[in-house]
């Protein structure tokens, strides 16, 4: 079922809608009375928010790639593999797919997340190049996406406490586990800085805060 | 719908901007519509669902997340991944996943523990906190509004689901070097990811606020 409704955006109507419990708010107000939520009609930090964020991961992503992500110690050999090494290795053994699946999963969605962040966040900043339906879909992707990267962590965390095989075998966490799992977490924030509601204010025309007009008001009579 | 003509006029008082939904992702403003048990309602801009109320929604959402509680409990206490190779058997439990950072990478065993323990378990114990009067049409506990609002601000960083597909990743992974025991741990995390992605389904935010409001 959809909502029947006019489409007007709470900015235009003076009003502030809370992101919390959906309650329309007085324009002054600073406190939803239904949730008790801070309200603002937009984030007036959100992008500062999103590119501190932002660069705190992309920090940490890089010595997650430069320093091994597991040690693998077994009776013949000691070996440290970075994240793409590991890949790599897998690949010259003739294991593509899985090689595949991890340059996918550890590289491809970490680097994706962080080009589509910026460019969300430039396209608030000096206007967009997209139709705000698909820069809507493409943040709810990568804030969707966001927390599974953390799955890598897991991965080593589990291989580590389970391949503990005395002399035989036994796989240690590497240093890049901590960087990984701070670049997913900062990216995870940076995200989450950014206030969707900013992406379809390009085309609606800016008010201020202050009370609608009556005759906008009354657009809301009848249904 | 209730209160007649209430809907139809905005003005600055509070009860009659409380007729009105906007929704959070794209800031349209809409009068709150009758949406029926198996309806939902969706932002005609972003496809947001707005409000998707369940009938017993309370009821089920409240045992699921006893559910889940009690399978975090159990995987964290109980061995349940286990290996062979080679004549050697080693077996883990959640908390042995979460201890295997040393040294430098011990604040990783601290993350992880809260990500796929403290975090899950605290979420679905303050959703139980704020259920259990509504379903009894109690009046709501001390407290709800902001247990709620915690609950709800823990839904990204809590990640049980996550670690379940991790161990199925490990697994997978680990199957050429050694042989995997696939034990009643790969049900139980099968179980788990779909319980976690039913309470989020089952969970209409609006109604429980709206509930929430005295
Ligand atoms: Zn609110
Ligand atoms: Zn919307």
């Amino acid at each position: 079922m959809e909502i029947a409704g006019e489409l007007r955006t709470a900015r235009e109507m003076g009003l502030v809608g809370c992101t919390q419990c959906m309650r329309a708010v007085a324009g002054d107000a600073t406190r939803c009375p239904r949730c008790g939520a801070r309200v603002q009609s937009r984030d007036p930090v959100s992008l500062q928010k999103v590119w501190a964020w932002w660069l705190m991961g992309l920090g940490f992503y890089i010595p997650a790639n430069i320093y091994p992500m597991l040690e693998t110690r077994t009776l013949v050999h000691t070996q440290s593999n970075t994240i793409v090494g590991g890949a790599v290795e897998l690949a010259q053994h003739g294991n593509w797919g899985v090689a595949i699946i991890i340059l996918i999963a550890s590289v491809l969605i970490p680097v994706a997340k962080f080009v589509l962040l910026a460019g969300l966040a430039i396209g608030v900043r000096f206007g967009p190049a997209a139709p705000e339906r698909q820069r809507y879909v493409v943040y709810e992707i990568v804030e969707y996406i966001g927390r599974w990267s953390m799955i890598d962590v897991f991965v080593v965390a589990i291989l580590s406490s389970l391949v503990q095989l005395q002399a035989l075998a036994s796989i240690t966490p590497g240093r890049a586990s901590l960087f990984f799992a701070l670049s997913v977490i900062f990216t995870m924030l940076s995200a989450q800085g950014f206030d969707s509601r900013l992406l379809w204010d390009a085309r609606s025309p800016r008010r201020g805060a202050g009370p609608a007009p009556a005759s906008e008001r009354n657009l809301l009579r009848g249904e | 719908m209730t209160e007649t003509g209430a809907s139809t006029t905005p003005t600055r008082e509070q009860d009659a901007l409380g007729d009105l939904i906007v929704c959070p992702s794209c800031d349209l403003v809409y009068t709150v519509p009758d949406v029926g048990p198996r309806e939902r309602a969706v932002c005609l801009r972003c496809r947001r669902v707005l409000i998707a109320p369940r009938r017993k929604a309370g009821k089920q959402l409240i045992a699921l997340a006893l559910t889940v509680l009690i399978l975090i409990v159990a995987a964290s206490i109980f061995p349940f991944l286990a290996i062979d190779a080679g004549g050697l058997h080693h077996k883990a439990s959640i908390l042995d996943t979460a201890l295997a950072f040393h040294g430098m990478l011990s604040v990783l065993s601290v993350a992880v523990l809260f990500f796929i323990v403290v975090i899950p378990m605290l979420r679905l114990c303050l959703l139980i906190y704020v259920l259990v009067p509504l379903i009894r049409d109690r009046p709501p506990a001390p407290l709800s509004r902001e247990a709620f609002a915690l609950s709800e601000a823990l839904v990204p960083w809590s990640m049980a689901e996550i670690f379940a597909i991790g161990c199925a990743v490990a697994l997978v992974k680990l199957s050429d070097l050694a042989d995997v025991v696939y034990g009643p741990a790969a049900w139980m995390f099968a179980v788990l990811v779909v319980l976690v992605v039913a309470t989020d389904r089952l969970m209409c935010r609006y109604s429980i606020w709206k509930s929430l409001e005295s």
